[in-house]
Order: C-alpha cells, then sequence, then structure tokens
C-alpha cells in the first residue's frame, strides 16, 4: 500500500508540470494582456510610460523566458506578485479568501450528502410511490431553477420583507462588538442563505446517482440470498447492500475536492462573500496571470489528491479493488 | 410574527415622518456607502479604478481642486499664481496643515509626490503630465514652484488629481510594497480606520480638518459585487446611499411612498458620453456625408426615452452641457430620414431589389462592436440597427469582452463601427483623442480622424494659459466635430443617487454630489449609529 501511494505520489510531479505548462499556455493565448496601471484608454498614459511598465512587470520577454521564470519561482513556491493594483503576493491574496470559501464549500457540501443520500436510499426503497415522485421533483427543480433568481426571491423574502436574515456579506456592521456567541450567530445567519441554496443544486446529483445504484445492488442475487435466509431489511440495506452502493457517490466526492476551492462566482457576487470564486473570474477578466497560474496550480494539485483519494477510498468501501 | 411586523412596520413609518425636518447640525453618525468593486490600493497614484478614488479622496488632498461648478479653487496651496511668461505655476501652501500621524505638511511632501510619480519604477497611470514638468522646486517650506517647458494648459488641472503623499513614510522605500497601500496616511476630512479585505473599508473623521472638523464620524464603503443585492440592501438599511442607479431603479423600482420616504434621490449629469464611432478608414467611412446621414437616421431621443427611460441628454460634441466649455450652438442631427436618404443617394449609394443600399455593387453592410457587460449600449446598438435597415443599411451586432475588444479589435483598428463611451475631464484637453498624431498603436485617435484645422487649434488650445482664449478654439472644435461627425455623438447619461434621508445638506452640482461632503451631517434626533469614533486613538 505504502510503495504504491508513493508511486502514485511521484507520478503526479510530471502531471503538475503538465498541468502547469497547459495552463500557462492557455491563459496566454487569451486576446489581450494585463493592464497593469490601468493604461487601457486611458488618455494620460503616454506610451512611453506603457513600455516602461510592460518591461518592469516581464511583459516585453517572449513566452518561453516568461514561463521559464515563472516555474524558476513555482519549484520555490513562489506565486509572485499580483498585477492587479493592490500588487500583493498571491499567496496572501489566496490565502486570505479560501478559508470562507472552504468552509462554505465544505458545509455545502455536507449538507448535500447528509440531505441526498438518505432522500436516495429512501427513492430507492419506496421506488415509484407517490413520496419517491414528489422527492424526484423536488431535486430536480432545485438543479433546474437558475440559483441567482431564486437568491434574490429569497434575500427580499428573509431579508426585506420578515427582516430574519442578513441580505448579504458574511458578518454584520458592528460584528467586531458583539460576543463570541453572537458572532457565531451572526455568521450562521449570514451563511444560512448562500449555503442552504447553493446545496439545493447539488442535491439532485448525488440523490440520484445514490438511488440508482442502490437499486442496481438491490437486484443482485447475494441480496436475494440476505432476504432468503431472514435477516430483517434494516440489515441487509445497511450491511449488505448499502456499503456497494456506495462507490459511485466516493467517487464524486472525491472529484469534489478541487471544488472545495473553487468557489462560485455566482453565489459570492451576488451575497457579497469575498471568496475564491470571484477573485478567480476577476483575475482572468484583468489577464491577472500570477494570481491566475496560483489558483490553477492549487486546483490541480487537489484535482490530483481528490482522484488519489478516491481510489484509496474505493479500497477501504471495496477490498477487491486494494491493491497490494 | 403579524405582530412583530406591524410593530416594525408603524415604527418605520414614525422614523420617516422624522426624516422630514431638516433639523440642526451635529457631528455623529455613519454613512454607508455601497460599492460594486473593491478598492484596489489606497495610494491614489497606483490605482485607476472608482472604489479606490472614492475612498482616497476622503483621506488625501491635491493642491488644488475643483469647486461645485467645476472652478479650480485651492486646496493645500491656499493660492497660486502664474509666472509671467505663463511658464511656471507657483503654490504658496497652507501652513498648520498635519498629516494624520501629526508631522507637518510641507513643499517637501509636494516635491517627493512629484518625484515619485515621474520615477520610472512607479507603476502609474498619472505620469504623462508631470513629464512635461521642466523644472520642480522648493522654494520655501511653504512655496513649491514648477516650470513647464511651453505654456501648458492641463497643468493646472493636474495639480487637482495629484493627491499629495506624505515623503516622511514613503521616501527611500519601494512605494509599491508600501504598508500605505492599505493603510494610508493622508491629510484629508478621514482618517483610514480598518479595510476587511473583500467586505468594508472604515473611515473616521479628522477632528484636526483644516477646513473644519466634519459632521459624519465614521464613514464606510461597503463591497456588494452585484447591484440586485445593492439595491436590496439599500431598501434594508444595510446601506445608506448608492450612487449609481440604474435607469429602471431610478424611475420605476424607487418609486413608491415607503421609498420616497426614507431616501432621497439626486441626480446631475455624468462625467461621460457615449458615442458611435466609425473607422475612417473604411470606404464608405471616409465621406462625411455617410456619416451625417447615419446621425440623421439614429433617433437619440428615442435612445434616450426608450433605453435610458429618460436619464440623460442628447450630446452634441464631447463635453456636457453644465460645463464652461461646452459649445451647444452647433449643427445638430434630428431624427430626419429625408435628409439621411437624400446624403446617401448624393455620396453614390443606390437602392437594389432587396431594399439594400449598395455603391459600386458592394452592399452598405458593417457590423458594430460593443464590449459585454454593458446592456444600455447593447440595447442602443439594437435600436440603431433598426432604424439603419430602414433605410437600407445592414448593422450587425458583435459583443466583445472587454480586454478582447481593445486588443484585438480597437488597438488593431479591426472594426468598421464601435459603441464607446468617455469620461469627460473637468479639464477640456481634447489633443489626445482627436489630434492626427494620436494614431499610433493603443493611441486612442483610433478611428484615424485628421483635420488640418482641429490639429492647429488643438495645440493652441493647450498651450495657452487664458480660459477666454482657449474657450475660442474649443468652441471652434466642437463646431467641426459636430460637422463631420466622426463620432455620431449619443447621449450624456444621468447620474442618479439615492440617499437616506436623514442625510442633510446635500447640494447637486455641476461637480455631482461630493463635492461638499464634509457640510452633510445627520441632526442629532435622527441619527441612526452610535459611534465611539471620536474616542478611539
Amino acid at each position: 500500500m505504502l510503495r504504491y501511494l508513493l508511486k502514485r505520489l511521484l507520478f503526479m510531479i510530471p502531471m503538475l508540470f503538465g498541468i502547469t505548462l497547459i495552463s500557462f499556455a492557455l491563459i496566454h493565448l487569451t486576446p489581450g494582456e494585463p493592464d497593469i496601471i490601468g493604461a487601457e484608454m486611458n488618455p494620460k498614459v503616454t506610451k512611453q510610460v506603457r513600455e516602461q511598465i510592460r518591461a518592469l512587470y516581464g511583459l516585453d520577454k517572449p513566452l518561453h523566458v516568461q514561463y521559464y521564470l515563472w516555474l524558476k519561482r513555482f519549484v520555490k513556491l513562489d506565486f509572485g506578485k499580483s498585477f492587479a493594483q493592490d500588487r500583493r503576493p498571491v499567496i496572501s491574496k489566496i490565502a486570505e479568501r479560501l478559508p470562507i470559501t472552504i468552509t462554505i464549500e465544505l458545509l455545502s457540501m455536507a449538507l448535500i450528502f447528509i440531505v441526498g443520500i438518505p432522500i436516495g436510499v429512501y427513492c430507492a426503497q419506496h421506488k415509484d410511490t407517490i413520496m419517491d415522485k414528489v422527492l424526484t421533483s423536488f431535486v430536480f427543480a432545485g438543479f433546474a431553477v437558475p440559483h441567482f433568481w431564486l437568491a434574490l426571491l429569497l434575500m427580499l423574502f428573509f431579508g426585506v420583507h420578515l427582516e430574519l436574515l442578513p441580505i448579504s456579506g458574511i458578518k454584520s456592521f458592528n460584528f467586531s462588538d458583539l460576543s463570541l456567541l453572537q458572532k457565531t450567530l451572526d455568521m450562521t445567519k449570514h451563511l444560512i442563505l448562500p449555503i442552504g441554496i447553493s446545496a439545493l443544486g447539488g442535491l439532485a446529483g448525488i440523490s440520484r446517482y445514490m438511488k440508482n445504484s442502490l437499486l442496481e445492488v438491490l437486484r443482485q442475487e447475494y441480496i436475494t440470498t440476505a432476504y432468503a435466509k431472514g435477516l430483517p431489511e434494516k440489515v441487509v440495506l445497511r450491511k449488505h447492500a448499502l456499503r456497494n452502493a456506495l462507490l459511485p457517490v466516493i467517487t464524486i466526492l472525491g472529484l469534489s475536492v478541487p471544488g472545495l476551492i473553487g468557489g462560485s462566482v455566482i453565489f459570492e457576487t451576488i451575497f457579497a462573500i469575498p471568496g475564491m470564486g470571484q477573485l478567480f473570474f476577476a483575475s482572468v477578466m484583468s489577464r491577472d496571470y500570477p494570481t491566475i497560474m496560483g489558483i490553477l496550480v492549487m486546483g490541480g494539485v487537489l484535482t490530483l489528491l481528490g482522484n488519489l483519494l478516491a481510489d484509496i477510498m474505493y479500497g477501504l468501501a471495496d477490498p477487491r479493488i486494494r491493491v497490494g | 410574527m403579524v405582530v412583530a411586523l406591524l410593530l416594525v412596520a408603524c415604527a418605520r413609518t414614525k422614523d420617516a415622518a422624522l426624516y422630514n425636518d431638516p433639523g440642526k447640525p451635529a457631528y455623529g453618525d455613519t454613512i454607508i456607502t455601497g460599492s460594486i468593486g473593491e478598492p484596489s490600493n489606497l495610494i491614489p497614484l497606483l490605482s485607476t479604478d472608482k472604489p479606490s478614488h472614492d475612498v482616497a479622496a476622503n483621506i488625501y488632498n491635491g493642491l488644488l481642486k475643483y469647486d461645485k461648478d467645476l472652478n479650480i479653487v485651492g486646496d493645500l496651496a491656499e493660492s497660486w499664481e502664474i509666472s509671467k511668461d505663463s511658464l511656471s505655476l507657483i503654490f504658496h501652501l497652507r501652513k498648520g496643515v498635519k498629516w494624520h500621524d501629526g508631522r507637518p505638511f510641507t513643499a517637501h511632501d509636494v516635491m517627493y509626490t512629484y518625484k515619485v510619480t515621474v520615477d520610472p519604477k512607479t507603476p502609474t497611470a498619472y505620469a504623462g503630465d508631470f513629464l512635461l514638468v521642466k523644472e520642480a522646486k522648493v522654494i520655501d517650506d511653504y512655496t513649491f514652484k514648477v516650470t513647464y517647458g511651453k505654456p501648458f494648459a492641463p497643468a493646472i488641472a493636474s495639480w487637482t488629481s495629484a493627491m499629495i503623499l506624505p515623503r516622511h513614510l514613503l521616501e527611500g522605500r519601494d512605494i509599491t510594497t508600501s504598508p500605505l497601500l492599505r493603510n494610508p496616511v493622508g491629510t484629508g476630512p478621514y482618517i483610514f480606520k480598518e479595510w476587511v479585505t473583500g467586505d468594508r473599508v472604515i473611515l473616521r473623521v479628522n477632528p484636526d480638518y483644516f477646513e473644519g472638523k466634519p459632521y459624519i464620524e465614521q464613514y464606510v464603503m461597503r463591497v456588494i459585487p452585484d447591484s440586485g443585492t445593492m439595491f436590496l440592501e439599500l431598501k434594508n438599511y444595510g446601506i445608506d446611499m448608492i450612487d449609481q442607479l440604474a435607469p429602471l431603479q431610478a424611475v420605476r423600482q424607487t418609486e413608491y411612498p415607503a421609498f420616497r420616504r426614507e431616501f432621497n434621490k439626486f441626480k446631475y449629469l455624468a462625467f461621460q458620453y457615449v458615442y458611435l464611432g466609425y473607422n475612417l478608414k473604411h470606404p464608405f467611412f471616409r465621406d462625411k456625408r455617410v456619416r451625417q446621414a447615419i446621425s440623421y437616421t439614429i433617433d437619440k431621443k428615442e435612445i434616450i426615452d426608450g433605453i435610458l427611460l429618460g436619464q440623460g441628454v442628447e450630446a452634441t460634441g464631447p463635453f456636457k452641457p453644465d460645463m464652461w466649455a461646452y459649445n451647444g450652438n452647433v449643427k445638430k442631427y434630428g431624427y430626419d430620414r429625408e435628409k439621411a436618404i437624400s446624403l446617401l443617394s448624393e455620396a453614390g449609394f443606390t437602392k437594389g431589389t432587396d431594399g439594400i443600399l449598395s455603391k459600386d455593387g458592394k452592399p452598405f453592410e458593417f457590423t458594430i462592436l460593443l464590449n459585454q457587460g454593458n446592456d444600455v449600449r447593447i440595447r442602443c446598438a439594437e435600436l440603431i440597427q433598426r432604424r439603419l435597415s430602414e433605410i437600407g443599411i445592414r448593422v450587425k451586432i458583435r459583443v466583445i469582452e472587454w480586454a478582447s475588444f481593445v486588443n484585438q479589435f480597437v488597438d488593431k483598428r479591426n472594426f468598421e463601427a464601435v459603441i464607446l463611451g468617455w469620461t469627460i475631464p473637468p479639464d477640456p484637453d481634447l489633443f489626445d483623442i482627436w489630434h492626427s498624431s494620436k494614431q499610433g498603436p493603443k493611441e486612442l485617435n483610433f478611428i484615424s480622424f485628421e483635420n488640418k484645422e482641429v490639429d492647429d487649434f488643438l495645440v493652441k488650445a493647450r498651450h495657452t494659459l487664458n480660459q477666454e482664449e482657449r474657450k475660442r478654439y474649443i468652441y471652434r472644435i466642437q463646431e467641426i466635430l459636430a460637422e463631420e461627425q466622426p463620432y455620431t455623438f449619443l447621449y450624456v447619461p444621468y447620474a442618479n443617487v439615492a440617499i437616506h434621508k436623514r442625510f442633510k445638506g446635500i447640494v447637486p452640482a455641476p461637480a455631482g454630489l461630493g463635492h461638499d461632503f464634509i457640510k452633510w451631517y445627520v441632526p442629532e434626533s435622527q441619527r441612526r449609529y452610535k459611534t465611539n469614533a471620536a474616542l478611539s486613538p
């Protein structure tokens, strides 16, 4: 197992290298260039100033030289400084936005699994009943409804009409004057809508996977055997069926790991949450190469780790897949 | 629940009645503004985005500033004089002004600001005007003199936008990594207090401000990236002010009694005009009559009434009507289809069997390029498309993301027509956009406009310091532009602002609303936030 792990980890290095190369090429292929000082369509910026700035930031060098310079810094884990006008180190820009994004994504993922798996199991058990149809319709409605629209409606209802929940942001105006308990309550209130709505969209996927995979397993002969030897339904379901049925769900879990740092531009914009989605969107729009590369590399590493994690968890769930 | 709601509703109505009382000026309360974007940094020399400058305007001062009618008056400079040969400006600085950290402000700070602005290692968009300074000199602690190679009219205005930086905190250090980027020290009416990244910036009042202590104790800018959310926050007291209501918000969504009871709306002409620009290298657009015909075909009134919902005025040239440089007496192009058709047939266009105009076998069709994210302009393009199709010109519309739009199309002159907007600077220097020498790569005369007379007057206008003389040149330039129609000037939009009613003393003017922000106040009985800003260090 340890050797397998080591091999997998080592193999990740060339993969990561490939990811950086492709990412770097792609973002430089997009038309346009970073506008470091706000010179675009600005009458006050002379040609001379424009050239100086390009040279100052190394944008006048050939692409492969730029990549080499980036790589040289990257192996020292230095992601450089942002081309945005704040000129802050990429690392600290990411670091201050990561916690809130991870918190929201983890909570909403937890909510999806806690609610979605039971729905799937229930629907498989009570296939084709009215309740099955109601639940299926609900999760698909949640999947299909435009979330920005739902978000605005709920903000209007809970925020403006009922005045129960805050509309946007993650902290109240007087946050620093609150006690610890009040602070927790305050943040919870701010997070209910964003997490609730983002989880709503994920329910359909998980519950469907769960339902279909459980139905598949329930058709197997060993389940019939289990019933035949007189095991109560609960035990058949939990001990025999569920474990096997969880495999595809684990794949999804593994694949969602990189999503943890992705965040969502739409949610973060509507709810004014300073997270990774907004940062990534803004840096792509302004061609902030160092920040884009920083985020892509992190996403790449997490994708590779997530895949590895899924493989390991397969092994735990299904001994047949274990590798010696 | 219902009872609670009713109680809240009652409480609000009572409050609302109270807000009609103008009350007496009092110190206190907080104003919370909303901003779509987050400030990038708080050294104004290094930023070009609006949120940064909105915050920085409260923290720093320039040597000069614009008053409410857009006249240049002293700020950190008590007075200034122009030397007899029109080459030098001598600034007499205010005495007794202190930086927020208590150190005195002197001419050496001005000198430092000048030097760091022109330093090639400083990544700034503002070096241009200051590179023309031939010599800068500190005469004594409170006198500063700059000398130019030629008399240069925009020079005076350039000293309104240069925010003076504290030398004692910056000199000899790399300005791009200075702690002042996120923790600024200025001379202005508000002192930096806190910046919560991605969320808000908080300023507290400067009790020793040289023009007197502002009434409002605290200024908060909240970052709310979605305009729909921002509007909900306004209704829900999350913010007190929105300074860019969309036309629909301004005209419909804020027009109900409960909103009017609690908010005041103000409007003034924004410093911006929107235009349809033609690539003058295009064989059809080279002909003045074609451009005039299109201008006659576009119904500006329809655009303003239908798309801006009345929140704008027709543009006739590159200025807004409430500026001294504006010449309203130029050729105007009202909607006149007959005239357009006769101009086009004069120019050699004939209508084919398919109803499309053509000349020398080439059909008259072209593409209007626009940048993404500006719905108002996209809808303008659609109206223009329809109007032009009525006289037999086929128009396509293409919307492109901003960076590609600029780099791939505008910079490479790879377009037929564009809809774009220019910011109107309060100083009326048109050189960079209209002079024929400004057609190089990345330069802004991207439509390739060439007119000897305009070139001549542009140069003369920027090298005289006599405002009457300058005005004569600029007036003439506007007449030529109106005749030539290198752009079809479309409209100047109104800026619509909603502010909570408890804030009093707000006077809209050509300069906007913020010009006397330090005089805004909330009467004691209407105060919403109790702050202890005055007590904290």
